[in-house]
């Protein structure tokens, strides 16, 4: 179902581009702490070079987004992770030797076993979705995190719609 | 501490009766500094329309001598023994006992001679007597006997052989042969209970793999919290746990040996695995891999070996916990749409939907008595239990956020996790099957993910 071939996603793409709507929620809740997503050690990233080209700093910068999100239970990837997903495959392109890894998380209303698989399928899709566009397999690895690194921390739907995601995470 | 007592289906020997003082004065011997308050539980929730209470005096045990070993002194080490005695049978929801901190002491002759005038003044059913005495090995010898006061007569004995380490196991071996006694149920107490010991904020939670007694004494953290640990099981035979960590990036099952402080993975696949569980005997691990993306149930030998994949659905199947003969597997699948709870043979085949009560089935655990299947309603987070045929389904808790049914060896209590909204801060609780004796166990920091282990031989 995923596996669309590049002409169908494009075109899939440009009705996503115009309809870009729902997934990350409208208002999104006030960050907790500066920590946004970076559920990964980046420790080798210095705020300096931030502008490198292929850094996890320009990846960041140029990407629509490095997090596609989910609906409650659910991996399937719509418009506009689509969306998301190809601005990644298109700097992914421009740096062919670099390789990332899809974090899969999932909102803190499901039981711990459950979540890691589910991370799992999510992190997949992502990975999925980014092979069809053409992104080595070979470049990609994935990790489930369940239910074990939220980044939005109350005990509400919001919340839960932003813990419910996929993160590309550059391998520096 | 409090206690309401309320039991179902449970035959008691003796009568109702009153409960004996608390206020009662003390002193016996001087014998120096009050126990330690370790462990135990925590009388949170209970109710209080149906006392069923069978008072049980349990004074201090005495001793021929009172002389020094690994464990202190035995006279107040006897003391100690009746101390936690009493606080098992104090938490199980059965019986109202009284302690030494509550009772006079007792002579050495008396403890196969009680004075049941003395106690039956006070309104004891039930009384234990005992005794500890240093042997000549290093080793302790503890006696515990059951006496019923209204007929003046003994119920049971039994003598215990232990190193001094090993002290509060007679207490719990004591205390599980009055509970089995007076219940007719099998005992629990002399078990250990795996979990997940957490620190830190919610977005940045350190989990640390701990054990402890069933009591909460001898707590034990196993890992250092630099890599998160998850789902812990212990083996039936104590000397290892077998449980998920990030140690090495991804998350994987391991099998920790207790003894020797190694651990190994139990597969050597490069995709991830969790939710390990072990055979009743010991022989075999069931866990869960995902194989790009999709996650099946396996099963291997303990000691490593060709894994076995038990289910080819392309839906999430994960999870699972035998039944007591070893001969079936319930586990959790969402190939019908929703986590619901599935039953198969060991060996994978005939896999049938067993839940279909409204809900989400997840996190099945099937009972050492092999007659209920202990859940988590993933559709509200509530724990349950049902047949294992998916009838009469009874929901056991009202949390927020319960999780993760952990049965105690005898089938009678069930212990889980319950999740806080909004903090997100865990904490072990523990639910008898009539739902009505809920309890949260003290633990030295928050807790998840509990693994009760059989009764010790």
């Amino acid at each position: 179902m995923i596996r669309a071939n590049a002409t169908l996603t494009t075109l899939l793409l440009s009705v996503a581009l115009v309809a870009c709507s729902k997934k990350p929620p409208k208002e999104l809740p006030p960050a907790p702490e500066g920590t946004g997503q970076q559920t990964t050690d980046n420790s080798g990233l210095d705020n300096s070079d931030a502008a490198v080209p292929g850094s996890q700093a320009d990846f960041v910068a140029s990407v629509a987004s490095d997090t596609i999100y989910f609906d409650t239970d659910r991996y399937n990837v719509d418009s506009a992770d689509a969306a998301t997903l190809q601005s990644q495959a298109q700097w992914l392109a421009r740096y062919p030797a670099k390789r990332i890894t899809i974090e899969g998380h999932c909102d803190e209303r499901g039981t711990r076993d459950y979540n890691l698989a589910l991370g799992e399928r999510r992190a997949n899709a992502a990975k999925t979705y980014l092979v069809g566009l053409g992104v080595g397999a070979e470049r990609i690895s994935t990790i489930s995190y369940g239910k074990e690194r939220p980044v939005a921390l109350g005990s509400d739907e919001s919340s839960w719609a932003r813990n419910r995601r996929a993160v590309t995470v550059t391998v520096q | 501490m409090m206690l309401r007592n309320s039991l179902i289906g449970l035959a008691l020997a003796g009568t109702a009766a009153t409960a004996f003082g608390q206020a009662t004065p003390l002193p016996p011997s001087g014998a120096g500094t009050p126990p330690p308050q370790e462990g135990g539980l925590d009388v949170t929730v209970s109710d209080e329309s149906e006392w069923q209470d069978l008072g049980i005096a349990i004074p201090g045990f005495t001793t021929d001598r009172d002389v020094a070993t690994p464990a202190g002194q035995t006279a107040p080490l006897g003391r100690q023994l009746g101390e936690v005695i009493t606080a098992d049978l104090r938490n199980n929801g059965l019986f109202k006992p009284t302690g030494p901190s509550a009772l006079p002491g007792i002579a050495y002759s008396d403890v196969t001679a009680p004075q049941f005038g003395i106690w039956s003044g006070r309104g004891a059913d039930m009384l234990v007597h005992g005794y500890v005495r240093a042997g000549g090995d290093g080793r302790l010898t503890v006696g515990c006997y059951l006496y019923d006061v209204a007929l003046g007569s003994e119920l049971a004995r039994q003598g215990y052989v232990v190193a001094p380490a090993d002290w509060r196991r007679a207490a719990h071996k004591c205390a599980d042969m009055v509970y089995s006694r007076l219940s007719g149920e099998s005992p629990f107490f002399d078990s250990k209970i795996a979990y997940i010991a957490e620190t830190g904020p919610k977005n940045h939670r350190v989990k640390r793999l701990a054990i402890m007694d069933s009591d909460g004494a001898n707590h034990r953290f196993i890992t250092n919290g630099q890599a998160t640990a998850l789902t812990p099981r212990y083996s039936p035979d104590y000397k290892s746990l077998v449980y998920l960590s990030y140690v090495q990036g991804n998350p994987r099952i391991y099998v920790y040996d207790i003894g020797s402080g190694q651990q190994r993975l139990v597969t050597q696949s490069r995709n991830p695995t969790f939710a390990p569980r072990w055979s009743p005997d010991g022989r075999w691990i069931l866990y869960s891999m995902a194989v790009g993306g999709n996650t099946d149930v396996y099963r291997v030998s303990a000691s490593g070996g060709q894994p076995r994949r038990l289910t080819t659905d392309p839906g999430i199947d994960v999870g699972g916990s035998f039944s007591p003969d070893g001969s079936r597997i319930v586990f959790e699948s969402d190939r019908s749409g929703a986590q619901q709870c599935y039953v198969m043979n060991a060996d994978g085949s005939d896999q049938r939907r067993i839940s279909f009560f409204g809900g989400r089935c997840a996190t099945p655990e099937w009972s050492p008595r092999g007659d209920q299947i202990a859940f988590t309603n993933a559709g509200n987070f509530k724990i349950g239990v049902m047949s294992p045929t998916g009838g009469s389904v009874r929901t056991l808790t009202d949390g927020w956020q319960d999780e993760a049914p952990t049965w105690s060896p005898n089938g009678r209590i069930i212990q889980f996790f319950r999740t806080e909204r909004g903090s997100g801060r865990t904490g072990l609780w523990q639910v008898d099957l009539t739902g009505r004796n809920l309890r949260r166990l003290k633990t030295p920091v928050d807790a998840s993910d509990p693994a009760w282990g059989p009764v010790l031989p």
